[in-house]
């Protein structure tokens, strides 16, 4: 990767298509030129797709980061044709990544999602966009009418499952599909696919499949002139906190954390980095040059998630903040497993006490120890998420812990709430 | 793994307990039944240590899976990578 700290890459985020209503079939095609799309099943075709995605090295983007083409394999055994779902349900409050990128280039995505129903013969494609985001759900619907209108042999439809942030996960969408509640499911065997009806689904994240637009375009080897050997490509971040320009920027893999930060107009050095989302992990200051990338994240004890970075401000609490993120995700839950109903609650009661200074002396081992208990007891990872994020606060503001602890919070747990909650407007997951 | 039929052509020491969260109910028989790989937390939700049944736990470990009343208690074969 370069270190040219100016450079702006547009790829996914095309500089024509800034503040611009979302551009129509025809100008899209003419800015990212066309899609070569075969008209019936052709395996050498596919082959071909498969090999040069997998050769690319794209992961997946929405939060679990596994190999693209290797997903497609998952449906293989089956002789039921898949459906393609595409996931743009962006339940993590932290990101607008995904509406951004629907808001501003949707044709783009929908290429992306065309790709991969020919390549494993998929003959429909339903986006997922939550009931709360009109924007994008609008740039989709009039992007999905010009394909159908110019004769798309796919149906592409559109469902709005509820805004809530389990909903996104990939088993909770599926379970909506299926006209259940969009609770996430116990999978027993993950390596079998789910299903709506009798067909097989391949989920994507709407950014994945973006980027599976432009390296059919492209090529593999274009892909990785950005970003690391490990982790190429480009990938969008959501950067807000401490920043003037809050938003959206698309940067190599293996950015620098602060560096990204930079980018956005810092208001004053940041105390801390939220990275991955509200389930992600907290970074200390002096961890900033972290590559943003799986590798070198993992090794400070962070992930990727869905590309967030929250700059604490100086003078916030990390203490306060994550006592108000505990107890929304504690709320997020979808009620379904007894160590998130009650693992949950009980953390962020704790963080609570403890950012007011009331908390007892055993406050920092019941939340280590509590923390530590949750995780891998779910159906879904949401209470993995809430364990990492609380446990990271424990190292990263260990100082500040201690001193909450002993009955002496700072000054800053009474500052306006740099992360931002969306109230919850039905009940987990419930099909009302 | 959940078919009982297919727990015998498995060796008791590749396959370890497993619960269902979503069916858990904490009733926490299955505590009761096999301490040796069930504990409960605070709340009374079982907690399995992840090790194989193993042959002297293997009676044990299937009366528990049947007594559950929410038959949220099973078995699983251990893969190779886990």
């Amino acid at each position: 990767m370069t270190t040219d700290t100016q450079r702006h890459i547009a790829r996914l985020l095309h500089t024509g298509s800034v503040g611009l209503p979302a551009p129509d079939l025809a100008s899209h095609r003419n800015l990212h030129g066309p899609v070569t799309l075969p008209s019936h099943d052709d395996p050498t075709w596919s082959a071909v797709l498969r090999a040069e995605v997998a050769a690319s090295g794209l992961t997946g983007r929405g939060g679990g980061g596994f190999p693209a083409a290797v997903k497609w394999d998952s449906v293989l055994r089956s002789n039921r044709r898949p459906v393609v779902v595409v996931n743009a349900m962006e339940g993590e409050p932290a990101s607008s990544k995904d509406r951004t990128l629907l808001t501003w280039s949707p044709h783009l995505m929908l290429d992306g999602a065309e790709l991969v129903a020919a390549q494993s013969g998929a003959r429909s494609v339903v986006v997922c966009v939550a009931d709360d985001c009109h924007d994008s759900a609008r740039a989709i619907e009039r992007a999905v009418a010009e394909r159908t209108r110019a004769g798309s042999p796919r149906a592409l439809s559109i469902e709005r499952p509820p805004a809530r942030y389990v909903t996104g996960e990939e088993s909770a969408l599926v379970s909506w599909l299926e006209r259940r509640d969009a609770r996430p499911v116990v999978r027993v065997d993950k390596s079998v696919p789910l299903r709506v009806g009798r067909r097989p689904v391949l989920v994507h994240n709407a950014e994945t499949l973006a980027h599976v637009a432009l390296i059919a375009r492209h090529g593999s080897t274009w892909f990785r002139q950005l970003g690391t050997d490990d982790a190429p490509g480009t990938t969008l971040v959501t950067v807000s906190g401490a920043v003037r320009r809050p938003g959206v920027v698309e940067v190599e893999l293996g950015t620098p954390v602060e560096e990204i930060v930079r980018r956005c107009g810092p208001t004053d050095p940041p105390s801390g980095f939220l990275v991955g989302g509200y389930g992600g992990t907290w970074l200390a200051p002096e961890l900033g040059s972290t590559p943003l990338a799986p590798g070198p994240l993992a090794r400070v004890g962070a992930s990727m998630g869905v590309g967030v970075v929250v700059a604490l401000p100086v003078g916030s609490c990390g203490i306060a903040e994550t006592a108000r993120l505990a107890r929304w995700m504690a709320g997020e839950s979808a009620g379904q497993c007894g160590p998130c109903v009650f693992g949950l609650p009980a953390i962020a009661g704790d963080f609570e006490l403890l950012a007011a200074g009331r908390a007892d002396a055993g406050v920092l081992a019941r939340i280590d120890r509590r923390s530590r208990s949750v995780v891998g007891r779910g159906a879904c990872r949401h209470p993995d998420g809430v364990a990492r994020m609380v446990r990271s606060v424990l190292t990263t503001f260990a100082v500040d812990a201690a001193d909450h602890a002993a009955g002496r919070p700072c000054g800053g747990h009474r500052n306006r709430s740099v992360l931002t909650f969306p109230t919850a407007s039905a009940p987990a997951g419930g099909r009302s | 793994m959940r078919n009982p039929m297919r727990l015998h052509i498995r060796s008791p020491e590749r396959l370890r307990v497993r619960v269902d969260p979503v069916a858990c109910d904490a009733f926490g028989f299955c505590a009761e039944l096999l301490p040796e790989r069930v504990t409960l937390d605070e709340w009374g939700y079982p907690v399995v240590d992840g090790a194989p049944v193993g042959t002297a736990l293997f009676d044990l470990a299937t009366r528990a899976v049947a007594e559950c009343p929410r038959r949220a208690l099973y078995l699983e074969a251990m893969t190779g990578d886990r």
